[in-house]
């Protein structure tokens, strides 16, 4: 007796999509799923007694002046340290794109940063910019207080940017050197032999033609600089001196974990999914369309 | 893959447990303490733990350093939640209200009693006890690592201004910062003003001032409380300390810009600072070869009936959904924290105060105030015992405390920072703090502290 077991191709294509399926719910829209319940309730910190609050949560953040000034922090940080990481990335890149000596070891050089943990970076970063050693210090003999991040809120938060901007400068390079790295050789020689300088070739042939590298490298850094910059913030800061970079991540930390306050923390998270997914969206609707797909 | 081979090991050491386990050599009952002291601190509890392991068979505990303070309440929740929590956890002073109106502990002192333990509990310093004790008196957990804040200064820079004494009140320090800045000293006094020093500038000062932190005393009386030192002393405190900063004679000096207090105070270029007492042993170890230097009391402002100063540390807490047989391992732990030979032993290697009057009184007998590096501790117990506990001194219970803490370093920073006047930032501390713990009183509608 022979028992044959067949598949029709619906049932085999679920099939191989179920592991996939169970570990995306379970990691991804699970813990989604339960922030929304948390962030409608109050939950006591060790379990017990949940009270159902409709939107009172948010109602409350977004009444909260504190709350206001952690978003305008984190659109700051985010517009200023990707611009600082994209731009500084695509210079380096062109630079090392071309035949020059030791290009190789260049290359090495900068993705490096890229491979260094988040807390151990901040933790270098907060002895070269510490006011009373190293290199601040002997800029601030020259100028007494010019840079103060302990009381300083504009001093605060351009260290972190430094920070965070130096580590995506790595990761960025490695995109845009590999992009640059694509295009023919033989575009650039012929618009050299037509007599175009460096200048030129660089803004009509290569930038057109690593605008979706552009594209994809402008999203994730806007996102990561959303996400990302907790490791940083924490070591470097601690969202201080008075919330000057007390940017949202870090604000759900402190409120959720250190807090104990769940629910607040829960719905912060979800203004700030919302938020990266409307800038995603925008991202994607006004910026796409300057982008040539080759 | 280790996971499954752990999974094995472990199976595979069971069945062979099981099969040569002879039923008249039982095992001794493990148990957990997770703990939140790092470094040097969680070398001193795990020798703690094998001492207490090695001075009897029936029980074994298994210490886990969870890294901090804060860490150790997260996890410990996180365990809880998940039905895995430890036996016994160490939980900071300040998370005593949290603990309290969590459901998830069982009183220390039943537990000791369950188990057949007489514990004198007036043995324990009024301070530190009536802390972590509820409003009836009843020790829901017990004291363990406890400190208080002194002021370290000096000796040589004062003896440059004439004087051989520390300053006993803020007058005098005033004078006396005026005094060093004068005779050439370029930080006469350092502090640090982020969410933790709330601890010595806030707590402390209230404490010693009999000023409030609350409304309720203190929060003991009732949920509803609400803070209050935008009305007391505390505000002419900040302002002192302000326009000093602005003269400057205090220089503010954190582990962030590159150089902290303690740091600060041994390396001999601050010549003041206010910190624990737990700090000691650290200043002694690091200081600058032949420094002349003493711990005094915090000042109070001339005109002040000194009160006790607050206990600051942590407290040891069993949590609740444990055999009976563990109970029992708990409680001979405490019992052998309690003892005071014990106490010899953690404060000598900790610079922690001991928590009782017997284990005080053992080691003053020992000589230990005498030697040379511990000199100068005893100062701590004087503060801690200054007057009888008083409604306010007695001790904070407030939720979420740390989130007022993390309130009043932002609002120090802004008034140093010149954003905000003193008051308006006492003010704003106030009013945030207020909606800190209306938000904790809704977390527990119908519940009251016990």
């Amino acid at each position: 007796m022979e028992k044959r077991v067949t598949f029709g191709r619906w049932t085999i294509g679920i099939l191989f999509a179920v592991p996939q399926l169970l570990l995306i719910f379970t990691f991804f829209y699970w813990p989604a799923g339960q922030a929304v319940y948390w962030s409608l309730t109050l939950q006591q910190p060790w379990g017990g007694g949940n009270i159902w609050v409709g939107l009172d949560n948010f109602r409350s953040i977004l009444a909260n002046a504190d709350y206001w000034n952690s978003i305008t922090a984190s659109l700051v940080f985010a517009g200023i340290s990707t611009g600082l990481a994209m731009v500084i990335a695509l210079v380096l890149a062109t630079l090392t794109d071309r035949q020059l000596a030791g290009s190789r070891l260049y290359r090495v050089v900068l993705i490096w940063p890229y491979g260094i943990a988040a807390p151990a970076l901040a933790l270098a970063f907060r002895f070269i910019l510490a006011p009373e050693a190293g290199f601040m210090a002997a800029v601030n003999k020259f100028w007494p207080g010019f840079w103060d991040p302990g009381l300083n809120g504009a001093d605060a938060m351009a260290s972190v940017i430094i920070a965070f901007s130096w580590k995506y400068v790595g990761y960025n390079f490695i995109f845009f050197l590999a992009a640059l790295q694509a295009i023919p050789r033989s575009l650039i020689e012929a618009a050299a032999m037509d007599g175009s300088g460096v200048v030129r070739r660089f803004w009509d042939i290569q930038f057109p033609l690593i605008t979706p590298t552009i594209f994809f490298l402008l999203v994730i850094n806007i996102t990561e600089s959303f996400q990302d910059s907790f490791g940083i913030v924490d070591i470097m800061t601690a969202g201080g001196p008075a919330n000057a970079t007390n940017l949202m991540v870090y604000k759900i930390y402190s409120d959720g974990f250190r807090g104990l306050d769940y629910s607040g923390a829960a719905a912060q998270s979800i203004i700030l999914m919302l938020l990266i997914i409307v800038l995603t969206i925008v991202q994607f609707r006004f910026i796409e369309r300057r982008v040539h797909y080759r | 893959m280790t996971i499954i081979k752990r999974g094995l090991a472990a199976l595979a050491a069971g069945a062979l447990s099981a099969a040569f386990a002879a039923p008249a050599f039982a095992e001794p009952v493990k148990f957990d303490f997770w703990f939140g002291l790092s470094g040097d601190l969680a070398r001193v509890v795990d020798t703690l733990c094998k001492n207490f392991n090695a001075s009897q068979s029936d029980y074994e505990v298994v210490c886990t350093s969870q890294g901090n303070y804060d860490a150790t309440l997260q996890n410990t929740i996180a365990a809880f939640r998940a039905g895995k929590q430890p036996t016994v956890v160490q939980v900071y002073d300040v998370g005593t209200a949290t603990m309290m109106l969590s459901g998830a502990y069982k009183p220390a002192d039943k537990l000791m009693e369950e188990n057949g333990y007489k514990i004198d509990y007036s043995d324990y310093f009024p301070g530190i006890a009536r802390y972590y004790a509820t409003s009836k008196g009843e020790m829901l957990s017990f004291p363990f690592n406890s400190s208080t804040a002194l002021m370290y200064w000096n000796k040589d820079a004062f003896a440059k201004i004439g004087k051989t004494e520390a300053p006993k009140t803020w007058e005098d320090v005033g004078a006396d910062l005026k005094a060093l800045k004068d005779a050439g000293y370029d930080c006469p006094m350092a502090i640090n003003i982020s969410g933790n020093e709330s601890w010595q500038l806030m707590e402390q000062f209230s404490a010693i001032h009999n000023q409030p932190i609350a409304s309720k005393n203190n929060g003991y009386d009732g949920l509803d409380a609400r803070l209050e030192m935008n009305k007391t002393k505390f505000v002419q405190y900040v302002t002192d300390l302000k326009k000093w900063y602005d003269d400057g004679l205090i220089k503010i000096k954190s582990k962030d810009l590159g150089q902290d207090m303690v740091q600060a105070f041994a390396t001999g270029t601050c010549q003041v600072i206010m910190t624990s007492v737990g700090d000691h042993g650290t200043v002694g170890k690091t200081q600058k070869e032949g420094m002349n230097w003493d711990v005094a009391e915090l000042p109070v402002y001339a005109g002040t009936e000194r009160k006790n100063s607050l206990v600051g540390g942590a407290s040891l807490w069993v949590l609740s959904g444990k055999s009976d047989a563990e109970y029992k391992g708990a409680a001979a732990f405490l019992n052998f924290i309690h003892d005071p030979k014990t106490a010899l032993f953690w404060s000598t290697n900790t610079g922690y105060i001991p928590v009782t009057k017997s284990g005080f009184e053992y080691m003053k007998a020992s000589g230990f105030y005498d030697k040379a590096p511990y000199k100068g501790r005893e100062v701590a117990i004087a503060s801690l015992t200054a007057s009888e506990p008083t409604e306010i001194t007695r001790g904070i219970r407030l939720g979420n405390f740390t989130q007022i803490r993390a309130e009043f370093g932002t609002q120090m920073q802004a008034i140093f920072a010149n954003k905000e006047s003193v008051q308006d930032g006492i003010d704003a501390l106030v009013k945030n703090g207020d909606a800190i713990l209306d938000r904790f009183q809704q977390t527990y509608p119908n519940k009251t502290l016990p």
